[in-house]
Order: structure tokens, then sequence, then C-alpha cells
């Protein structure tokens, strides 16, 4: 019998974590797309960084860091009874780093192709930041947004080695499909395994295509 | 009245530059600044909005002090109420022109302004419509009456007509002056543009490098050759052709290719693509009236 629970994982841990990218990226895109500050290079790399680098590496520092007998983990579990290593909510918070650049990379972009006078025309007819935000620059940028929310989406979904190394494999807490399918393998049941990795399969598929379908609308209608 | 005095450094296409702009506009008139590209004319009405802010200034309108960096005042520009006009017309794309128009009016405000503004400007037939679908001149007519719709007292517009063609230019010139007198406003146009200066403005304010270098009203800033006996076309050269002892150059002015007659002397620092001025004596050129095409 196939254990159904790293699907539920695999799915919670995806809808947390873009869910929480999603409002970290936005300010953060708005800051990168508008700023001249100085920093703004350093800033950029620290996103990128997660593209480039093993997993591993992260999950190892990630260890280092929050494992309860080091630095802030050790902190956290004394004084708050917080656990990140091995747990579901350190998994969130690996996952959130890890595909940071997933969401803030098409967001900044989308931002970067406004004209700098659409906010200025709202500034000057009286409208505040937030008005400004969500009247006049996210409906501006939707295909942008919603290439970011499916990649990070995607994206968590197919995670494997940072999710290794910080979640630990923990049946019905950090189990997610891509470890689960390791597990299978590892134990001969390639029946169960090809279930999952079918599944994995297809789900990623059909929601990059929904997102490439639905952006081809989009530039379809613009050129209306 | 506005009196203002600031003074900012630009980093513009030549470098680094200094903005250094004193002056005093009155209530009620239609003033331009007029410069080169470059010269900071758009910065200048940016700091006027609100939408940068200057190293050193004060900006005082209507007896309210909008900036002091000295003590520290900085009113935003939400709370200026100006209606400003950009360049580009940013206009909202996601909204139609109805929803332009009461994105500015805000919730509380009265929609009988919109209808108003509406009719002055002629929008009614595509208020439905989003600004994409609609052609540059009827964009501007859209982005003037969204710049209108809070009845601001100040309006500000950048280089707003540089983007039209001859016809629909005059036509909105025309639209700018009636809202102009209409609403009581106290206008500031940039441009670069001679005639249309001359036309519109109460008064110029010539801007260059930063600074006014001169100020005054139009017939009498505009008294050297420019509006004396005197054509002067700018145009480039196309061809220089010889024909016996003469040389025929062929010129384009505007969109007019113009064939004038030249000696060997005039020629010989003259190549195509030569920016030149081609003048004419005013008893010179034969003038009829045009029959209306439509």
């Amino acid at each position: 019998m196939i254990d159904l629970t790293p699907f539920w994982i695999t799915f919670k841990l995806a809808v947390v974590t873009t869910a929480i990218l999603f409002v970290i990226s936005v300010p953060l895109a708005r800051w990168l797309a508008g700023t001249r500050n100085r920093f703004k290079s350093l800033v950029e790399a620290a996103v990128s960084m997660p593209l480039v680098l093993p997993p591993s590496v992260l999950g190892f520092y990630f260890l280092m860091a929050f494992g309860p007998s080091h630095g802030i983990g050790g902190f956290l579990d004394r004084y708050f009874d917080v656990r990140l290593v091995f747990s579901f909510p350190g998994l969130v918070l690996a996952s959130v780093i890890y595909s940071l650049p997933f969401m803030v990379h098409p967001i900044q972009s989308g931002f970067a192709g406004l004209s700098a006078n659409l906010a200025e025309a709202s500034y000057s007819l009286g409208r505040g930041k937030w008005d400004t935000l969500t009247k006049v620059l996210l409906p501006n940028i939707k295909p942008s947004l919603l290439t970011g929310t499916v990649l990070t989406f995607a994206h968590t979904i197919g995670e494997f080695g940072v999710v290794l190394m910080i979640g630990g494999n923990i049946p019905g807490k950090t189990n997610v499909l891509s470890i689960a399918i390791y597990d299978e393998v590892e134990a001969m049941n390639y029946h169960n395994a090809n279930i999952y990795a079918l599944t994995l399969f297809a789900v990623t598929f059909a929601i990059l295509l929904t997102v490439y379908f639905i952006n081809h609308r989009f530039s379809i209608l613009r050129r209306l | 009245m506005i009196r203002l005095s600031v003074n900012m450094s630009l980093n513009g296409a030549q470098g680094k530059m200094a903005l250094d702009v004193a002056c005093q506009i009155d209530e009620g008139v239609l003033s331009t600044f007029y410069g080169a590209s470059g010269a900071g004319k758009t910065s200048f009405l940016r700091l006027l909005a609100g939408l940068a802010v200057p190293d050193r200034g004060h900006i005082e309108v209507g007896g309210q002090v909008w900036l002091d960096t000295e003590r520290k005042i900085n009113v935003p520009p939400q709370e200026r109420n100006i209606g400003f006009v950009f360049q580009d017309y940013a206009l909202f794309p996601n909204m139609t022109v109805m929803g332009n128009l009461e994105y500015a009016l805000g919730k509380k405000g009265d929609k009988k302004q919109i209808d108003e503004i509406a009719l002055i400007l002629d929008l009614g037939q595509f208020m439905g419509q989003y600004p994409a679908t609609l052609s540059g001149g009827q964009k501007q007519r859209v982005a003037l009456a969204r710049a209108l719709v809070r009845r601001p007292k100040l309006l500000l517009l950048d280089e707003p007509l540089s983007a039209l063609d001859n016809d629909m230019r005059s036509r909105l010139q025309d639209h700018i002056l009636t809202v102009h007198r209409a609403f009581g406003l106290t206008t500031i146009l940039v441009s670069h543009d001679v005639s249309e200066i001359y036309k519109m403005s109460d008064h110029i304010f010539v801007l260059d490098q930063g600074h006014i270098t001169k100020e005054g009203r139009p017939q009498d800033l505009f008294t050297d050759s420019r509006i004396s006996g005197k054509f002067q076309m700018p145009g480039e050269i196309l061809s220089i052709e010889r024909e016996d002892i003469i040389y025929v150059i062929t010129v384009l002015v505007h969109n007019n290719v113009v064939k004038v007659v030249g000696t060997k002397e005039d020629i010989i620092t003259m190549r195509p693509g030569d920016k030149v001025l081609v003048s004419s004596k005013a008893f010179n050129p034969i003038i009829s009236k045009m029959e209306p095409l439509l």
C-alpha cells in the first residue's frame, strides 16, 4: 500500500513556501528594481546564490546555524523551545531561502519593465504607496507575478538536497515526495517509486504548461 | 504666487550638472520653461511636484510652504494637489479611460467633475476603452483630463505634445489653453518648441545648463532674428549638385524637400548631412490661404 503523506507534506510545503515568498519578494523586488543604492549588487548576488550553490552547501550551513547545539539554533531551543532542524517549520525556512530567486527575479524584471512614471503619476494624483502598489503596479505585472508564483511552487515541489539535509527524512513530518522516491528505490519498491515519480512529473509539467499558456494569452491580449 | 529657489546636482547625459533655479511665478499665468534637452526642465518640474527632493531649497505656493530643506519641511506629492502630465502620458494600462479618471478622483470625489472634464476634452466616445487602444492625441487628452479631475490649482506639463504630429499638436494646444482659462489654473509648461511657446505662454523662462538665463514675455524675448522680418528654418542637406556655374543644394526642411541655389563659395564647407539654416527676407515669400482638404 502506498503511503500518501508525502503528497500532503510536499503540497503543504510548496503552498506555505510560495505564500511566504510572495509576501517577501514583492517589496524586495520593488526595491531592487528601483534602487540606486550601492549595496544593490550585494543583495542581488545574495538572492541569486541558491541558483548556483549545491543545495547541500545551504543545507550544511543551515544545520550548523540552527542545530540545537549551535549559535542561533541553541538560542531558539533554550529560550523559545523552537527547533528548526528536522521539523516542518525548518523545512519551510530552508525552502524559502532556497527558492527566493525563483520568486524575486521574475517580479523584479516585471517592475523594471514598468515606466517609473506610472508610480509617480499615481502619487501626483494623491494616492499613497499601498494604493499605487496594489491598484497600479501589481495589476500591470500579472504575468511576472504568475511566473514567479508558479516557478516557486514547482521548484519547491522538486526540492531534494536541502530538504534531505534539514528535514532529515522523518516520515509524516518532513518526508516529501522527492525523498520518498529515493527511499522507495533504495528499498527496491520500484512500483511505489514509479507512482511518486510519475505524479511529480505530471504535476510539474502541467503547472509549467499552464504558466506558459497563460502568459502567452497575456502577451496576445497586450498586443491588441 | 509661487516662490521657489532650489539647488540640486543632477547626473545628466553630459555628466554632472547643477540645477540652480530661483524664480517667482504669478497665479493664473501660463509660464513656459524653454531649453534644450538636458537643461534640467523635467527635473525642475519634478522638484515642484515633490517627485524629487533638491539638496537645498525652498518652495512656497500660495503662501503655503511645500519645501524647506533647512526647516526639514517636505510636503509629499500626494498632498501638494498638483496635476502632472507626463511626457509618456503614464496612463494606467490596466484601467479603462473611465477607470483612470475614477482612480484620480478617489472614492470621495464627485463624479460630476469627471463628466465636466470629459465634456470639455471630448472624451465621451472612448470612456470604456483601454489606453493601449487609443491614439497619441487621445492618450494625451486623457492624461490631461486625469491630471485635472482633482481640480488642482497648479498644472505641470512635461513636454506633453512632443510626440504628436503638427495638426494634433495645434488642437491640443487649444485644449490646454481652454482648460487653463476654464479652471483658472496656474500652468507650467516645459517645451523646446518655439512656436508652441510663442502661442501659449504668458511668461517664459529660458533654462540653460540648469540656470535661468532669460525671462520675460514672449514678445519681448523673441525680438531677435527669430521673429524679425526674416524666415529661418533649420534643415539638413540631402545633396549638392552642380548645374553650369551654380550649385543646387537640396535641403530637407521639416517634411519638405527644398532646392536652394548656392555659389561655389557657399558649398566649400557644406556636405550632405550637414545641418543648415535656410533663411529668407519676409518680403520674398509668397503667402496664400490653404483650402481645407476635408
